[in-house]
């Protein structure tokens, strides 16, 4: 399967608006620790390595 | 004293560290030109041993060197799996080491103080052996070397220290040390089986090379009287050791093995001391139900790991297996393991060429399977050794965040790696394997170590496949229509350069000349066996071939691809 990169949320504003909500009141090590529990809750919702793989490949982009 | 001594002493109460063994001299020694040997295996750990057994089983005489004249010191390697432990079987010692250690299947890992992850590495019955046994590795030693003792094509020479290595075409020659003075020393092929310092490695300007590891542990192994569940226990973080890791393991003879995780900048030297190790260990028994026990310290180490391997385990006639060929973490088990299992795909092949049943070639299999085995214990102990001691802020920061969210999310558990546990490669890439024509199901492709199931014999008496399995080459034929004349004829190849053993099993009832009867159902379904299937065995018990309805020709093509024969 394709990683779906064209327009898919449901409602792009609303999502964002309660990603930066999930952080407030954070400070870093602790935003940090979220982000990465976020990244892993994703993860098993997708299940596909070969989706998991293109999405990390696309999120390093051109970074070295 | 003497090995044949340790023979005459079996079941006696032997305290094999402390066993001491002569030095004799040899009349290799005073021998006016070097002596050619068929094999010299050098050093008698537990693969070096398990080697020089296997192939004295196959008529193979042995030259064993071993550099000291004791067995091991201390407990260190104490798991040893259930494909180690049924070729120890093979090797006629299998009883022995499970009769004493002590059996486990389950681990458990917690968080602080929580269970956050537990496993079954054997959730199935119909196995005649367990996913491991607890044995320290000098009764290990022991029970092979007792076994050595009783094989008179086994010739152990204590002492002898191998100090040069000269390569030719068509043998190698040895420089030995030994108390008396040097000598030579001729070999067709030599095994170099000595260990993660090999001076065999060095001597041939060979490195081992791969990831060393900034981390510090203690192994402390305890006396005492506490009745712990014969399992693995794995802490990240606890309360008695905090910031750490610490892992718990039971052994025979009432010692526990507690692994600490230290960290870098720990000092090796104080860590060592037992006013420093004791109040560890009186923490880690405060948190349990055993506060008081009291215990006294067996054996401390501190150590470092690394994981690494020799680009090639073959260099012309010098093979090298175990530590010297390869190096992982304990974390999983899979040193030992891996050593003896390296030992057991040698063993046939070295027998085999030396017999003149198989081409040179055949050794060139043995590396190129257990570089891939190799390969893929380090890649499994690269990743729990991540897991365990990440390396990067970003590591520490998923490793943490798989821990939180294990203690609430069912998924994180699986992602928590305290160690891989051993289980032997499956060689799917292997030359020797014959590609599957037909559709089977199951794990017992070409490649894969047979998995053992329960047998009646025509007799009504009950046994496991894997002990009625030969010594060379077996072809299990499923009962079906012309299967006899298949089995007839599979025994009348007489072109065949190894002779192939057939095991007729009846897959129902109503057998009537079976060699083997599966009442239980469990090899059927393992084997995914119906009437006509055929599967042929190595003589290390993997799967090389397997059909639904074969020629006898096609099992000869097969038996000669296995022995690498063009």
């Amino acid at each position: 399967m394709e990683l779906i990169t064209t327009p898919h949320l449901e409602s792009p504003d609303d999502f964002y608006e309660a990603l930066i909500e999930t952080h407030r009141d954070l400070d870093d090590a602790e935003s940090h620790a979220l982000n990465a529990r976020l990244v892993l809750l994703l993860a098993n919702h997708i299940g596909s390595l070969d989706v998991l793989q293109q999405a990390m490949q696309a999120a390093r982009g051109g970074v070295r | 004293m003497q090995l044949n001594e340790l023979a005459a002493r079996k079941g006696a109460d032997v305290d094999y560290q402390k066993l001491v063994f002569d030095y004799t001299r040899h009349p290799d020694q005073d021998a006016a030109k070097p002596v050619r040997r068929p094999v010299v295996v050098v050093g008698a750990g537990p693969v070096g041993l398990a080697l020089a057994i296997d192939l004295a089983q196959r008529e193979i005489p042995v030259v064993l060197l071993d550099n000291d004249n004791t067995l091991s010191t201390g407990s260190r390697a104490i798991c040893f799996a259930k494909r180690t432990l049924e070729i120890f079987d093979r090797l006629g010692c299998g009883d022995r080491m499970v009769d004493k250690g002590v059996s486990w299947n389950v681990g458990r890992v917690f968080f602080k103080q929580e269970q956050v992850y537990a496993f079954d590495l054997l959730p199935e019955a119909g196995h005649a052996r367990p996913a491991f046994v607890n044995l320290q590795q000098y009764y290990v030693e022991g029970y092979l070397a007792e076994r050595a003792a009783q094989l008179p094509l086994i010739d152990l020479r204590w002492k002898n220290t191998v100090a040069g290595v000269e390569q030719h075409d068509d043998h190698v020659t040895l420089t030995v040390e030994t108390p008396d003075g040097p000598y030579r020393l001729e070999a067709d092929y030599v095994a170099a089986c000595d260990g993660g310092r090999s001076a065999m490695r060095q001597l041939i300007g060979q490195e081992s090379k791969g990831r060393i590891f900034r981390d510090r542990f203690l192994i402390a192994d305890v006396k005492m009287k506490y009745d712990g569940p014969a399992e693995r226990w794995f802490w990240f973080d606890p309360v008695f050791h905090p910031n750490q890791s610490v892992l718990l393991h039971r052994q025979p003879d009432g010692v526990w093995r507690i692994d600490f995780q230290l960290g870098w900048d720990a000092n090796p030297d104080e860590e060592k001391k037992p006013e420093n190790i004791i109040p560890r260990v009186k923490a880690l028994l405060a948190h349990s139900t055993m506060k008081d026990a009291e215990f006294e310290l067996e054996w401390a180490s501190v150590y470092t790991f690394a994981c690494l391997r020799m680009d090639r385990f073959r260099h012309g006639r010098v093979i090298f297996a175990g530590d010297s060929a390869h190096g992982v973490s304990p974390f999983g088990a899979r040193g030992a393991n891996s050593g003896v299992q390296d030992a057991e795909n040698l063993a046939w092949k070295l027998a085999g060429v030396l017999a003149g049943q198989a081409p040179d070639a055949l050794l060139d299999t043995y590396a190129d399977e257990r570089e891939y085995a190799a390969d893929e214990n380090i890649r499994n102990s690269t990743r729990a050794t991540d897991f365990i001691t990440p390396k990067s802020e970003i590591s520490r920061l998923f490793r943490d965040a798989v821990l939180e969210l294990s203690k609430t999310q069912l998924f994180a558990r699986t992602l928590v790696n305290s160690g891989r546990l051993s289980v032997p490669a499956t060689l799917h890439a292997s030359t020797l394997n014959t590609p599957d024509a037909e559709s089977f199901a199951g794990r017992m492709v070409p490649g894969a170590a047979a998995a053992d199931a329960p047998i009646t014999r025509p007799d009504g008496s009950s046994g496991w496949l894997l002990r009625e399995l030969g010594s060379g080459f077996t072809a299990l034929v499923a009962e079906g229509a012309e299967n006899d004349a298949l089995a007839r004829s599979i025994q009348d190849l007489d072109a065949l350069e190894a002779p192939v053993k057939v095991l007729r099993v009846a897959i129902s009832s109503n057998a009537s000349d079976a060699d083997l009867i599966d009442k239980d159902g469990a090899l059927t379904q393992r084997y995914d066996l119906r009437p006509g299937s055929v599967y042929l065995f190595r003589p290390d018990q993997h799967v090389c071939a397997r059909w639904r309805k074969p020629t006898a020709a096609q099992v000869k093509s097969a038996v000669k691809r296995a022995l690498a024969i063009a």
